[in-house]
C-alpha cells in the first residue's frame, strides 16, 4: 500500500487519482503517525513554504515516526515539490531546518534576464544523472521560485535548464525527490510514479 | 524557443459540459470528468475549463474534475475575490481566467497578481465586431459590447500585472470557419504577453494559422467535442503527431 501524507501542505488528490489510475495498488492518506506503520511506500506532495511544511509536519506529530520510518526501517520515500525540498538540510525560504535526509539546501531563482519569470511555471525538460526513476530525457510540469542545491553529487538524480542548470531530482538510499508535479505531467508522470511503486 | 501550446477549452454549465455558438445556444456535449478522463491519455499539455452559468463557483464539481485531472487545469468563470482565487489553487487549479472584475474590481486582480505571481492570472478578452465591423471588447455578462477597442485594454491588463491573455473571437465562436486571424495578428504584434487564441478552429490548418500569426497557444472548442460540424458528440484531440507536424513548421520559419 501508498501511503500519502495530508499535513496539510495543498491537494492530495491528484496524485491519490494517478496511482489508482495506474491500477494495482492501494493508496492510503496518511493523517496520522500510527498510520506511517500501515504502508510500504510514502509520497510527501506539497504546496507552500518551506518553514509551514515543517512546521505542519510537527503539528501533526509525524516527524519523528517519519525519521523512523525512513531512515531505520528504508521505508522508500518520494517527495514532490516542497516534498522535495523538505528532505534537504535547510531553505533561504525559511528559518526552520529541512529533515535534513540529503545534504544541501534550497535556493531561490535570481535572474538579471526579465524575461525569465520566477516562479519557474511551465513544462521543462528533466535529464536523468542515474536512472531509477527517469531513463531519458521527459519533459514534465514545474511551478517553483526555489531550487535545491546538493552537497554531493551522487544524490542528483535529474537535472533541468531554466536559466541555470538546477537539480530537478534527488536519490539517496531508499529517498527520492522531484521538483515537478508528476500527478500533472500526464504519461511523463505516470511512468515516474510507476518506477517508483515498482521499486 | 518555447513551444505554442494547444489546449482544449471546456465549457461548463451547471455541472455539464456545453458547447457554445458565439457564445449563445449552449448544448449539453457530456459529463466534465469523463470528457477529463478522456483527454488524460491524449497528451494534452493543459486544459482550459471555463463555467459560463454566471453563478457561484462550482467548487464540488471542480474538485471531482482536479482530482482525474493529470495535467495542469485553468480555469475561469465568475471569480470575484482574492479568496476565491486562493480556494481554487487549493483545490488543485494551476492558473485561474479572469473576466468581469476586470472591469468592476481591478484592484483585486492587481492583488491577486502580486499574491499568486502574474504567472498563475490569466485575463479573457471577448472580441466582437460591432456593426461597423469594428473589433470592441464584448462582456457575456451583459451580452452588450463596450466602447473599447481590443489594444486599449490590453494596455491597461499589462498594466494590472497578468501574465497570459485569452483572446476569445466571439463571432468565431463555434462556427468552424478559422480563427479570427488579422486580429490575433494586431493583438500579438502589440502586447509582450503571451496569448491563447480561441474560437473558430475546425482544422488543424486553423491551428496552425493561429501559430503563424503570433499565439503562444491555440484553444480548440468544437473541435474538441464534436465529429464534425453538425454531427454528434465525440471527445477528441489532434494525435500528437500532427501537433508535431505544425510546430517543427513554425520552428522552421
Amino acid at each position: 500500500m501508498i501511503g500519502i501524507i495530508d499535513y496539510g501542505m495543498g491537494n492530495v488528490g491528484s496524485v491519490e487519482s494517478m496511482i489508482n489510475y495506474l491500477g494495482c495498488h492501494k493508496t492510503k492518506i496518511i493523517k496520522k503517525k500510527s498510520e506511517l506503520l500501515l504502508v510500504d511506500k510514502l509520497i510527501l506532495p506539497g504546496v507552500g513554504t518551506f518553514d509551514n511544511g515543517m512546521k505542519n509536519l510537527k503539528d501533526y506529530g509525524l516527524l519523528d515516526e517519519l525519521n523512523k520510518q525512513v531512515l531505520n526501517n528504508k521505508k522508500p520515500i518520494l517527495g514532490i515539490c516542497l516534498g522535495m525540498q523538505l528532505l534537504m538540510d535547510k531553505s533561504e525560504e525559511g528559518k526552520l531546518g529541512g529533515l535534513g535526509w540529503i545534504k544541501g539546501d534550497c535556493k531561490k531563482f535570481k535572474f538579471v534576464d526579465k524575461s525569465l519569470k520566477v516562479p519557474h511555471m511551465g513544462w521543462n525538460v528533466a535529464s536523468p544523472i542515474t536512472n531509477e526513476l527517469c531513463d531519458n530525457n521527459s519533459r514534465f510540469y514545474f511551478v517553483h521560485s526555489y531550487y535545491v542545491e546538493c552537497i554531493e553529487k551522487d544524490n542528483i538524480m535529474l537535472k533541468t535548464n531554466y536559466g541555470i542548470e538546477f537539480v530537478s531530482g534527488v536519490s539517496k538510499d531508499n529517498i527520492f525527490g522531484v521538483q515537478f508535479h508528476p500527478e500533472k505531467s500526464h504519461k511523463y508522470g505516470m511512468d515516474l510514479m510507476e518506477k517508483f511503486i515498482n521499486l | 524557443m518555447l513551444r505554442p501550446r494547444i489546449m482544449p477549452c471546456l465549457l461548463l454549465k451547471d455541472g455539464s459540459l456545453v458547447k457554445t455558438v458565439k457564445f449563445n445556444n449552449p448544448s449539453y456535449v457530456g459529463d466534465a470528468v469523463n470528457a477529463i478522463k478522456i483527454f488524460n491519455g491524449k497528451e494534452v499539455d493543459e486544459l482550459l475549463l471555463i463555467d459560463i452559468s454566471k453563478k457561484e463557483i462550482p467548487f464540488n464539481d471542480i474538485r471531482k474534475i482536479t482530482r482525474e485531472c493529470f495535467m495542469p487545469l485553468c480555469y475561469g468563470g465568475s471569480i470575484k475575490t482574492i479568496e476565491d482565487i486562493r480556494t481554487l489553487f487549493q483545490l488543485g487549479i494551476e492558473k485561474v481566467v479572469v473576466n468581469d472584475i476586470l472591469f468592476d474590481d481591478p484592484e483585486t486582480v492587481r492583488k491577486s497578481v502580486e499574491l499568486f505571481g502574474s504567472q498563475s492570472i490569466v485575463a479573457s478578452v471577448d472580441v466582437k465586431k460591432n456593426i461597423w465591423g469594428v473589433n470592441k471588447i464584448y462582456r457575456h455578462s451583459t451580452k452588450k459590447t463596450v466602447n473599447l477597442n481590443p489594444v486599449e485594454y490590453i494596455r491597461k491588463l499589462e498594466d494590472l500585472g497578468v501574465g497570459e491573455i485569452l483572446l476569445y473571437s466571439v463571432d468565431r465562436d463555434g462556427t468552424w470557419e478559422g480563427m479570427d486571424n488579422d486580429l490575433i495578428n494586431e493583438i500579438t504584434h502589440k502586447t509582450h504577453l503571451p496569448v491563447i487564441s480561441c474560437g473558430g478552429v475546425g482544422k488543424l490548418e486553423d491551428i496552425e494559422d493561429g501559430i503563424l500569426n503570433g499565439s503562444s497557444g491555440v484553444a480548440i472548442g468544437s473541435m474538441c467535442v464534436y465529429s464534425k460540424k453538425n454531427m454528434g458528440v465525440l471527445i477528441k484531440f489532434p494525435k500528437q503527431t500532427n501537433i508535431d507536424k505544425i510546430i517543427k513548421n513554425y520552428e522552421n520559419l
